[in-house]
């Protein structure tokens, strides 16, 4: 779940405006945008990529390693068990609104194979230096740059003003990881945190998460368990109960999925908490000071 | 989206087959009064798509018409969890021999459907996994395979339901049928009743369309209830817009779900209070202008943060949209910016120069100069 410069990207949905836009965007920041898929294009070349009719065809001739969801809600479902069918081992998928009974369906298919699932809903991925896949802005260099500080967040919007601090207090990122917005994913704040744990590149986690869920809490359980400082920021401890908030998966109901609990269990796993996204930053250099004068 | 009981009972519960007691829906005392004198004695209920009814006094036992028209009186003139009572369902009392619980359910954990059963209905499920944990069955669908009647008598084997297994394993069977084909999130009987008569029904019925599948089931979505939104509410919902309206006086204005959630607790932690959620990321990015109406128009409002870190959602875009906005509306609530992300150059020009604001740097000092203005 970690883009690694070199590694072969599909877009399925390459011609469609976001698609085109985004694809090229990646292409700028050194990803390896492979080949594009339009059943209805089938043969053209865009963007200088050849377009295949699904991504089963595509791999025949191109394997890829990532495929990235750029297909409307009502047809996801077929892409993505499209993408699982040709082998592809990382799907990031972007579209918000899938119907919940096709999420069902899409992990049916997922769970006998091999193929990893980010998202639903997902902004994507980015490693400062290599490349990234999706709809990060991880082409501008004001955000994001080289560095051994993991990101994890549920959310694109509030990953990315993360991200912009880190790197205004010059603290560059080994890898950000969105996991996407939505109560079922592939990839949870645990699975993410685990493959930050094993990443060489890494020195130091930032978790973000949000209300809803219990994915903090199941985190928690992982962090006590690892020497990587971690610190984190929850957002909604403000939000009124029983209303999504613009997230399908953030909303607290009948007590649960509240801010305090996520707090509580990250803290006592020995997660630093800040009350805001500035403070984050003060904590996480907090923690590299004390690393750095305990290994002198 | 939620059914409320006589809607899930009647659109989803009858046409697959699920018993239910006789009922009308009634809007009127009289109409109350006829029903128990054609059906005889009956639970007069209140159709709010909400739960602790009965706590709040919205069911009563009407035995006679008389009893039934003064029932239902009382039960119209109520408002429950915020939601007015306008009609109530007039449903035929049964002998009860004993309160069951079924549920189908999307289980966020194992990513697939979970059957649920407990022999103490009547009850939150919540409650009865604490206190009564031996109670509960759970069967997790391979959805491949699917759940059918020998699914349901292998899940409840041991459970002293007599002869009455069958026709329960029935029941949680057509209920997996009813979650598969209406696209629920939650389908759920509580209490599912064994009569005396050794009928098995269902005495109530939530039923829970997920919201991203209102388009292909169009018959489910009509009769939903609305959701209870305020003026504003509804006017963002009109233009596709989430806009949750609070009690505060620090308007916010941002791109992003998460973002948006931030800069409220930002709000709240520098002593102020938000005045709404209102989101304009993903799609909804170039649709500033109305969301800036929107977070005006909110009463309350004293002062007014606009909070943009722009991912997909281009910053550019947005700021065009409120500058636009802020030209035509002219309000006179301070604003303060704060504006980063794709686009970002081009947004602070626009805003420096076309409102002759400065934005800040970072989010907090924004978030805290709005609280200080509208104090």
């Amino acid at each position: 779940m970690i883009y690694r410069r070199g590694q072969k990207v599909l877009v399925q949905g390459m011609t469609g405006k976001q698609g085109a836009f985004w694809s090229e965007r990646m292409r700028e920041m050194g990803t390896d945008v492979a080949a594009g898929v339009n059943p209805k294009r089938v043969g053209q070349t865009f963007l200088d990529t050849p377009i295949y009719g699904s991504a089963v065809e595509a791999t025949r001739h191109t394997p890829c390693d990532v495929s990235v969801i750029f297909i409307p809600p009502s047809m996801a479902k077929d892409a993505i068990i499209d993408a699982i069918d040709a082998g592809i081992g990382t799907i990031v998928t972007l579209t918000e609104h899938i119907p919940a009974h096709d999420v069902l369906e899409i992990f049916a298919r997922q769970r006998v194979s091999k193929s990893r699932i980010i998202g639903p809903n997902t902004a994507g991925i980015v490693t400062p230096g290599e490349g990234f896949v999706g709809i990060m802005p991880g082409h501008n260099p004001n955000i994001f740059k080289p560095g051994r500080v993991g990101v994890i967040s549920r959310s694109g919007s509030l990953g990315t003003l993360m991200c912009l601090n880190l790197t205004r207090a010059n603290l560059g990122q080994s890898a950000f990881i969105g996991i996407g917005g939505d109560p079922i994913i592939g990839t949870t704040t645990r699975d993410a945190l685990m493959e930050l744990d094993r990443d060489a590149k890494t020195d130091a986690v930032v978790l973000v998460g949000e209300i809803g869920g219990a994915m903090e809490e199941e985190a928690a359980e992982y962090a006590r368990t690892m020497k990587k400082p971690i610190v984190s920021f929850i957002a909604g401890r403000s939000s009124p109960p029983d209303k999504k908030m613009g997230h399908a998966g953030a909303i607290v109901t009948g007590g649960r999925g509240g801010y305090a609990s996520k707090r509580a269990a990250l803290e006592k796993a020995g997660v630093q908490v800040a009350d805001t996204p500035a403070e984050l930053v003060a904590l996480l250099q907090q923690v590299n000071v004390t690393k750095m004068s305990a290994a002198g | 989206m939620n059914l409320e009981e006589y809607a899930a009972k009647h659109h989803v519960l009858v046409p697959a087959g699920v018993p239910t007691p006789e009922g009308r829906v009634c809007k009127t005392p009289e109409e109350a009064a006829a029903a128990v004198t054609a059906i005889g004695p009956s639970v007069i209920k209140a159709q709010v798509p909400t739960g602790k009814r009965g706590k709040s006094g919205g069911i009563k036992i009407a035995k006679t018409a008389d009893e039934a028209a003064s029932a239902a009186r009382d039960i119209l003139s109520m408002t429950i969890g915020g939601h007015r009572v306008s009609q109530v369902l007039v449903e035929q009392l049964c002998p009860i021999e004993r309160e069951l619980y079924a549920a189908v359910l999307i289980d966020v954990a194992s990513r697939a459907p979970l059957v649920l059963f407990s022999t103490e209905g009547g009850m939150d499920i919540e409650e009865v996994a604490e206190t009564h944990p031996d109670a509960i069955r759970k069967h997790v669908v391979d959805i491949h395979k699917g759940f059918g009647a020998a699914d349901a008598g292998a899940m409840l084997k041991g459970l002293p339901l007599g002869s009455a297994a069958g026709a329960i394993g029935e029941v949680l069977a057509k209920l997996y049928t009813i979650f598969q084909d209406k696209d629920a999130e939650l389908v759920e009987i509580n209490p599912l009743a064994l009569l005396k008569d050794g009928r098995v029904v269902a005495l109530d019925c939530k039923f829970v369309l997920d919201d991203s599948s209102a388009m292909r089931q169009p018959d489910l979505a009509k009769v939903a209830s609305p959701p209870k939104m305020t003026a504003l509410e509804e006017r963002g919902a009109e233009n596709g817009l989430k806009f949750i309206q609070l009690d505060g006086n620090v308007g916010v204005l941002a791109n992003g779900a998460g973002l948006t959630m931030t800069t409220m607790d930002v709000i709240d932690h520098f002593g102020g209070k938000p005045a709404n959620f209102l989101e304009i990321g993903g799609e909804a990015y170039t649709k500033s202008e109305i969301a800036l109406d929107l977070v005006l128009s909110n009463p309350g409002v004293k002062s007014l943060v606009i909070n943009f870190c722009g991912a997909f959602a281009r910053t550019d875009v947005m700021a065009e949209g409120v500058v636009k906005a802020w030209e035509t509306l002219k309000p006179q609530v301070p604003v303060f910016f704060s504006i980063h992300g794709t686009g970002e150059d081009e947004a602070v020009k626009l805003v420096r120069e076309r409102l002759g604001i400065e934005p800040y740097d970072f989010m907090e000092d924004a978030v805290k100069a709005a609280v200080e203005a509208a104090q």
